[in-house]
């Protein structure tokens, strides 16, 4: 269970407050105006952002004194999610030994991840070589490399057209119904909500909401999501 | 704990350089200072001193880099062949050693030189390179190369998606300048005076042969007399001080006027800015054709001068460029190995590190040579550490150079990839491994042959180490010109040039092939 | 299996030969060491008779001497300035040299037994009688001359001929040096760190006259076959400057530093001085010099202050100097 215990984030007069508790596994929505702090709360979570209170714990454990890449997580970002000067398989290896440091059975399960992503025999390219979907891909078969509890997306496939949107989401869909994984998934767009996720969170004036259902949230939103979504209430 | 463990040991390294570098400019400042039993009081001359090193320090800056923009800016958005031979070749003068490019200004501007003979078969007067004049003509001269190179970096680093976006609002050259050109110079053209100004804080050798006579007393040449002439060494300690607190002054002025912008991370290479017709063509190619001639003309009198000596060319000169060449090769592999975790440390924020990493440009060579000749007496004979101290000190002396190359790109690889790095856990060796030294292979090469073409031309600070089996080339040439040897010391001097861009190249085309 | 042996045989050998040749440390000037420099001639002469290794240490010979004091590993020190000898003999460093003075040819009297001189030359304008078909027959006409005619010099500060000069106008013009120094300054295109930068400008053609040495002609002739550099010579007096060696007196081997100072005053070493340093060697016979020593026009007169005179003297001559030109 991932458990934020009265978190506070402050950056300058801004603040996000979160009070909250997702079961293993679970596929969540994150909505919310621009600049509410959707990112910000995931950040917080992979370690990137820093608490001015509370607590964010996974199964009981308080995730403070971890670095990012030691929390039982995987992270998409926005853009940045592939070194251009690495190989797509060394930039896979970097999910099972961050030093490189791989033998044959790890090339192996590699070369496996990539055939999950429909990306077999692309190992050897390097990421410019690949369209933005693809990109997406080789990041998604990192994340399942790495078998973390928790998979993060922030809008990492925004770029991408609705069609190939729309299948990435179910490859993510997959993958993590295959690890058990918890899913936040940062997203502007309702139906990526509703196809993707089952429950949502509302970020929106300094405070995190829910967990809600994602379609009675969205058939009949709160003032401060029906404004962003256009539902002016 | 873990984290603070971890946190930790990634500052250790940089911890490590910038306390080795500011404990060789203030340790050695206190041995000479202990030595002579404290700080001694300073002359009235020594103000005039400190005067003409502020003045001609920075009337040169100013100049450096007002004539480095228009001159950067020609470069940033001309294409033409051989574009990227002239960026290299622009470097020459800053490359080359210092009693070279005053031989090589001399041929050009002297009073025997090609321009004032030319000036005279005109008709017209003839202009003096001797006097204040002449000694900002060689700053500029040899400070010009490097402020063109910071600044074009800067330009390099206007964000491609923000260049389409004046593209596509139809903005004009005027408009350019004012919204994507300016905020990048008020970023960069600090940082660039900064470097000129404390490089011509030291200046010596060319502010004495050039300077026409004792109003042109810099500080350094305060020094040189408090040592050899007073026997003052404690005054000498007083004015090394000063200096360091002159490069402390100007870096807090430094970073209150530079506004260091965040660059966005630019996904796509072969940025251009759109290049303007009519007249700003004309000035462009002017500012280039100028530039060259400025700067190329005296390299080819120098060369010209000594290539035909290269053949009578005395045999001890091949073991002492040796010599040189590996010093320089352990000074440049040196100088990255102190400066690269420096770099990264002030990207991640550390400026207390960037102000030890600038303290060696204004540290008084002779105040160092004396004062490690104290410290390491007790340690080894002074004539069996030469070569090593030779090297070490060039290192130390090369970082900050090093650091303005490295710092940019070492920001840029941070908001590139240091979130990725962190969430994938990559750090350490690993990180060096398959991040740092793939991203920054290019400026890396490029510091390290700056690095190295230094430590070539260095004459060293190391008089008081000197063994007659230790001679480096610049130490056999000045022995040339000391024993009346002109012919073959134009030679040597012919031959340190060539052997510094060779080196300097080869540094350079290495980081560019292990650049990913 | 023989290389082996072979070279431990060597080892013992060369270690063996190695303990018993004392070390013989002598401190000298960066030009000793050069291949051209006096240095190898004379660690070769030296060694034939005197059963050591001779090791030159080059480089700031005062300065190194005194931050060292008496746990300085030098024997011996050669190339001393005379404009230094003050300061060195109150660091009560040295040993006195025991050599008979008397038998130096050096134009003025020495009777000095702790810095025994090994060459000499005195300070000259130097130029070509290609460029400059009239130069100036006395310093006065020197001063007279029109501001035109350019002269490269040395800053007294950081060089020891830079120095001499400023004695030298001291010298010949005494309390008068502000004033000649005031006509002097619009004719120096510049002032040098030393007397190599100088030299190397006149021999570019930027100077008319340059500041150096009645020696200097000598090394155009000898080694270029040129004859066209002169050094102007002056009724009113050259300035005199040496070279000096002395022992070491916490030397623990006196009797070799007694050897080395013979040997200085050898006909072997004073033989190849001349040509070594382009100066005067301190003991000659005019059949002992080259050749193109001999026809070398000699000053009338020799100006020289005593090390006390000049010690006085320095730092008021350096104000003046500085004055002058508005420094």
């Amino acid at each position: 269970m991932l458990r934020l215990e009265e978190v506070k984030i402050r950056q300058g007069d801004w603040q996000l407050a979160a009070d909250l508790s997702l079961a293993p596994g679970a596929r969540m929505a994150v909505l919310g105006p621009s600049g509410a702090g959707k990112s910000t709360l995931l950040g917080a979570v992979a370690g990137f952002v820093p608490l001015a209170a509370g607590r964010i714990l996974w199964e009981g454990r308080d995730l403070a004194p971890l670095e990012p890449g030691a929390r039982p997580l995987s992270i998409l970002f926005q853009d940045q999610n592939l070194f251009a000067h690495l190989s797509v398989a060394q930039n896979l290896g970097l999910g099972i030994s961050p030093a490189l440091r791989l033998t044959r059975a790890d090339h192996a399960r590699i070369d496996r991840a990539l055939e999950r992503v429909g990306l077999a025999g692309m190992g050897a390219r390097k990421p410019h070589a690949l369209s933005g979907g693809q990109q997406g891909r080789v990041a998604l078969a990192r994340a399942l490399l790495r078998a973390r509890p928790m998979l993060l997306l922030d809008e990492p496939f925004a770029a991408l057209g609705p069609a190939l949107k729309s299948e990435m989401l179910d490859l993510v869909a997959e993958i993590a119904a295959e690890s058990g994984s918890l899913v936040l998934l940062v997203t502007h767009d309702p139906a990526d909500a509703l196809r993707f996720a089952p429950h949502a969170l509302v970020v929106a004036e300094g405070r995190t909401q829910g967990p809600f259902d994602t379609a009675p949230l969205l058939a009949d939103p709160p003032p401060a999501l029906a404004a962003y979504l256009g539902r002016g209430g | 704990m873990a984290g603070g463990l971890r946190r930790l040991s990634a500052g250790l390294p940089a911890g490590l350089a910038a306390g080795a570098l500011a404990l060789l400019v203030l340790g050695t400042l206190g041995a000479v200072a202990r030595q002579a039993g404290g700080f001694g009081g300073l002359r009235g001359s020594d103000l005039g001193a400190l005067r003409f090193t502020l003045m001609q320090a920075g009337a040169s800056a100013l100049i450096s880099v007002a004539l480095a923009v228009p001159l950067a800016r020609a470069i940033a958005r001309r294409r033409w062949p051989g574009r990227q031979a002239f960026v290299t070749a622009l470097g020459a003068p800053f490359l080359m050693p210092v009693i070279v490019a005053v031989m090589a200004l001399i041929a050009v501007f002297g009073r025997s030189g090609a321009l004032n003979r030319g000036l005279d078969a005109l008709g017209l007067p003839t202009l003096s390179i001797y006097g204040p004049q002449g000694v900002v003509l060689a700053h500029v001269f040899l400070n010009l190369p490097f402020a063109a190179r910071m600044i074009l970096q800067g330009w390099a680093t206007i964000p491609a998606e923000r260049i389409r976006l004046a593209r596509s609002l139809g903005f004009g050259p005027a408009e350019i300048a004012r919204h994507l050109e300016r905020p990048m110079l008020r970023a960069v053209l600090p940082g660039a005076v900064l470097a000129v100004f404390l490089v011509c804080l030291t200046s010596f050798a060319v502010a004495m042969t050039l300077g026409g006579g004792p109003r042109a007393t810099t500080l350094e040449l305060a020094i040189y007399q408090a040592f050899r002439f007073d026997f003052d060494p404690g005054r000498a300690a007083s004015l090394g001080l000063l200096q360091v607190a002159l490069c402390l002054a100007a870096l807090a002025a430094a970073a209150r006027v530079a506004r260091p912008e965040p660059l966005g991370a630019g996904l796509e290479q072969g940025r251009a800015l759109p290049a303007p017709g009519g007249w700003r063509r004309l000035g462009d190619g002017l500012a280039i054709a100028l530039a060259t001639l400025f700067l190329l003309a005296p390299l080819a009198a120098v060369t010209a001068r000594g290539l035909a000596g290269l053949a009578d060319l005395p045999p001890g000169i091949w073991p002492a460029a040796a010599r040189s060449l590996w010093v320089a090769v352990g000074s440049g592999v040196l100088t990255l190995v102190l400066a690269l975790p420096l770099a990264l440390g002030v990207a991640r924020g550390g400026r207390g590190l960037e102000l030890a990493g600038m303290l060696p440009l204004v540290a008084s060579p002779l105040v160092l040579g004396t004062g490690l000749f104290l410290l390491l007496r007790p340690l080894a004979a002074p004539a069996d550490l030469a070569l090593p101290v030779t090297l070490a000190v060039n290192a130390a002396l090369s970082v900050p150079f090093a650091l303005r190359i490295l710092i940019p790109p070492a920001r840029q690889l941070r908001d590139d990839y240091g979130r990725l790095a962190a969430a994938l856990d990559l750090r350490g060796l690993a990180r060096l491994r398959l991040l740092v030294l793939p991203r920054l292979a290019r400026p890396l090469g490029f510091a390290g042959g700056v690095a190295a073409a230094f430590s070539m031309g260095d004459l060293g600070v190391i008089a008081l180490f000197a063994a007659p089996d230790r001679a480096t080339l610049p130490f056999y040439l000045y022995g040339l010109m000391g024993s009346y040897r002109l012919d073959a010391a134009a030679a040597a001097a012919t031959l340190l040039v060539a052997l510094t861009f060779a080196l300097f190249w080869a540094f350079d085309q290495g980081g560019r092939r292990a650049s990913a | 299996m023989k290389t082996p042996l072979m070279l431990a045989g060597l080892l013992i050998a060369t270690s063996a030969v190695a303990d018993e040749t004392p070390v013989f440390t002598v401190y000298a000037p960066d030009y000793f060491a050069s291949d051209w420099g006096p240095g190898p001639a004379i660690e070769a002469g030296f060694e034939k008779t005197c059963g050591c290794d001779l090791r030159f240490v080059t480089g700031d010979l005062l300065p190194r001497l005194m931050l060292e004091g008496a746990t300085t590993e030098a024997d011996a020190v050669i190339g001393l300035n005379t404009d230094v000898t003050a300061r060195a003999r109150a660091t009560g460093l040295f040993a006195p040299h025991g050599q008979d003075t008397s038998a130096l040819t050096l134009p003025i009297a020495w009777s000095d037994d702790i810095f025994l001189p090994f060459n000499w030359g005195e300070t000259a304008f130097v130029y070509d009688e290609t460029r400059l078909a009239n130069p100036p027959k006395s310093f006065a006409e020197l001063l007279e001359a029109p501001d035109d005619l350019k002269i490269v010099i040395q800053d007294p500060r950081s060089s020891i001929s830079g120095l001499a000069l400023l004695l030298w106008v001291k010298a010949v013009y005494g309390d008068e040096a502000p004033a000649a120094w005031a006509k002097l300054a619009p004719k120096v295109l510049t002032v040098t760190k030393g007397w190599s930068e100088s030299y190397g400008l006149f021999s570019e053609g930027e100077a008319d006259m340059v500041m150096s040495y009645t020696t200097s002609p000598a090394y155009h002739i000898i080694a270029e076959g040129d004859t066209t550099k002169h050094a102007a010579i002056f009724p009113e007096g050259h300035y005199f400057m040496t070279e000096l060696a002395a022992r070491i007196a916490t030397s623990d081997q006196p009797e070799l530093g007694q050897a080395f100072m013979a040997y200085i005053m050898s006909d072997d070493f004073q033989g190849m001085i001349a040509t070594a340093n382009w100066s005067y060697p301190a003991r000659f016979t005019p059949e002992s010099l080259p050749e193109g020593f001999r026809t070398l026009p000699r000053p009338a007169r020799t100006l020289f202050y005593s090390e006390t005179e000049a010690e006085a003297l320095r730092r008021p001559a350096l104000d003046e100097w500085l004055a002058a030109f508005g420094g």
